[in-house]
């Protein structure tokens, strides 16, 4: 999808500290134009820091930011062709949602007529109502409001627009509609979005490509595949939602050694020099067993507690000191009983080995 | 039957609701009172005292409008207009000097923020007659300032002290509080975001103040202004101490009434007539800048 296209934002190198601490540690990437490129990464991760000085209300302490080329470390943020959507949208609370998405327009010196044309152009674009251009905007939902916020930085045209988890603060069945929104108004659209979160869920649903932050450093770029089937590491393959993990160390033979189990596993067919590290097994690929030969590994334990999660339904089985997530569709529901013995398994290539 | 049960749930629901507002009434009850006796009553007895005959002390006697005849007939009017101008003038000075330093406390100067306001409150636990008495000492000719200027220099320099724009600069002094503290709750209300948004969409820092951030300070300027003001109105010591009674403010004229001319019903009349002056103008400045519409709150 987006393949082919020139990097339309260039970080060389970008760092940011705070005293001692860098909270952004020389972080290398291009961001290709007109993609939909989501940072995620948990709090503290520096992700918001990036953004700032993307949208230039931050200072890089060292390194580049190169738009279309050029370099714009010291432009200030209100010269870049660049706009932001705030988690808190940091809409005038004193002005009307017409003079909110006029904003940028009025001190850009339009007349009154052709930002009015336009303010309307980006309510219908968004689906509010042409009657709320005389509202407060404390008068109306927060959807809404999620929306002016949006026109608001669209109204100006900018190139790149930034988002500052924006949907982190409304609840989740709005969420859920916002997201896939968003997404629509970025094919219609066709700009390039930068959209940072700390919910990798949120970054799959509307992301053509994703990093992964940590500490100051991107810990891994690529589609949203690349990321949920090979994520490099146990804290990204952590951060994909629950996962089940076992330590393990490469045998002689080309299995893998769990001594936490004393027990040897078929590993996965990718191991690239494996010695050491974490076989990363997913709640959906642990499969309840009836014979022992329908996987290829497998643990006896036993049936601890279910969960129902809407659709899904997880169930805790304990092995030992260790405890398993395997989840069913609904439909499916496993039919055994709590404290009954169960065999569990999965096939090798339902697995992802991740170094130390 | 069901039209039988919605009837008796109705009373039912109203019940509790009742003892609360009733408890809450009686809760408030005490200062309810205190406020009666120690805030109305006195006020009442002011302005009863300003339709009394004039040099009399009889409550109950004919009323009169001959007080306020008197002070319409006689000059007061230029004591009044010392007072409002005197107090107009130090909020506007407050204003502008207030503004950077609020703005300091509210944004920049972060845990040093704590120290500067220590500093601000600090001079409050001084009466403010020991501090105006200070200044005297310190700018009277021979003082600290003109006689050290004298003793280093050999020149002699004329004192300001006791002069009208001495009264100004005491009165900025003193009320500065008053104003700094509301403004930088004021300021500090503003959010961040909000105006990083603005400059984010093309606003310079001119525009960013004047389209954001003072509209959105603004409930914490209005209440500086109004407090500021209203206490420069009644003002009185300012003008005896460092302006000399260069200038007589009216609160001073007031004080002569009840004191060594022994006229309070004059003394009275002149009291409600500042206390409607001041009252319209808040009440002028309040409706012309609705608190809650600037907060956005409706």
């Amino acid at each position: 999808m987006v393949s082919g296209r020139f990097p339309i934002l260039e970080l060389r190198g970008l760092t940011k500290r705070f005293g001692e601490l860098a909270a952004v540690d020389a972080v290398d990437l291009d961001i290709l134009e007109g993609e939909f490129f989501t940072i995620v990464g948990p709090s503290g991760s520096g992700k918001t820091t990036v953004l700032r000085m993307l949208a230039g209300m931050e200072s890089p302490s060292s390194g580049d930011i190169l738009l279309k080329g050029e370099r714009i470390n010291d432009v200030p943020a209100n010269r870049r062709p660049t706009c932001m959507v705030f988690q808190s949208l940091a809409l005038f609370p004193h002005r009307t949602v017409g003079q909110n998405i006029e904003f940028a327009l009025k001190i850009r010196g339009d007349a009154a007529a052709s930002r009015r044309a336009r303010a309307f152009e980006l309510m219908d674009l968004l689906r509010l109502p042409r009657s709320y251009y005389k509202r407060g905007v404390t008068q109306i939902s927060g959807g809404e409001r999620q929306r002016v916020a949006l026109a608001r930085a669209f109204a100006y045209d900018p190139q790149i627009l930034f988002f500052d988890e924006p949907l982190s603060a409304i609840d989740y069945k709005l969420r859920k509609t916002l997201e896939k929104e968003l997404k629509d108004i970025h094919r219609e659209t066709g700009k390039t979005f930068v959209y940072i979160t700390h919910s990798l869920e949120e970054a799959m649903v509307m992301s053509d490509r994703i990093g992964v932050m940590r500490a100051g450093r991107l810990v891994q770029v690529g589609t949203p595949h690349e990321i949920y089937t090979e994520p490099r590491d146990k804290f990204v393959s952590e951060f994909m939602g629950e996962v089940n993990v076992i330590d393990v160390v490469a045998d002689a033979d080309g299995l893998l050694f769990a001594e936490a189990f004393g027990t040897r596993l078929t590993a996965p067919a990718h191991r690239r020099g494996f010695q050491k590290g974490h076989l990363v097994i997913r709640p959906e690929s642990l499969r309840f067993l009836e014979r022992p030969e329908q996987a290829e590994n497998r643990f006896e334990g036993t049936l601890y507690n279910e969960y129902v999660l809407g659709s899904r339904i997880q169930y805790q089985v304990r092995v030992g000191e260790h405890v398993f997530a395997v989840e069913r569709l609904r439909q499916h529901a496993f039919g055994g009983r709590l404290d009954d013995r169960v065999l569990i398994g999965w096939n090798a290539v339902d697995s992802i080995l991740v170094e130390e | 039957m069901v039209a039988a049960a919605e009837r008796s749930a109705q009373p039912a629901a109203a019940t509790p609701a009742r003892p609360r507002s009733s408890l809450g009434f009686r809760y408030s009850l005490p200062v309810l009172l205190l406020l009666a006796v120690g805030f109305i009553a006195p006020l009442v007895a002011v302005i009863a005292f300003s339709f009394v005959e004039p040099r009399s002390f009889d409550l109950w006697s004919e009323p009169t409008l001959a007080n306020y005849r008197t002070i319409f007939e006689q000059t007061y009017y230029r004591s009044f207009l010392w007072s409002l101008a005197f107090a107009a003038l130090t909020v506007v000075v407050l204003a502008v000097i207030c503004y950077p330093v609020a703005y300091g406390l509210a944004r920049v100067f972060g845990r040093w923020s704590n120290l500067v306001t220590l500093l601000f409150v600090l001079p409050l636990f001084i009466s403010e007659n020991v501090r105006l008495y200070g200044w005297v000492l310190f700018l009277i000719k021979g003082g600290v300032l003109l006689g050290g200027v004298k003793a280093l220099t050999g020149i002699e320099l004329t004192s300001i002290l006791f002069t009208p724009p001495m009264i100004v600069f005491g009165m900025v002094y003193v009320y500065l509080p008053f104003m700094l503290f509301p403004m930088t709750l004021g300021l500090s209300m503003v959010p961040r975001e909000v105006t990083e948004a603005a400059f984010d969409l093309g606003a310079s820092r001119a525009q960013v103040f004047r389209e954001v951030e003072l509209p959105l300070a603004m409930p914490g300027i209005i209440i500086g202004a109004l407090l500021t003001f209203v206490l420069g109105v009644g003002a009185i010591v300012e003008a005896k101490v460092l302006g000399g009674q260069s200038v007589i403010p009216i609160t001073h004229d007031i004080e002569i009434a009840f004191t060594y001319a022994q006229n309070w019903p004059l003394g009275a009349a002149l009291s409600v007539l500042l206390m409607l002056v001041v009252g319209v103008l808040v009440l002028i400045v309040l409706k012309r800048f609705d608190l809650d519409r600037i907060l956005g709150r409706r």
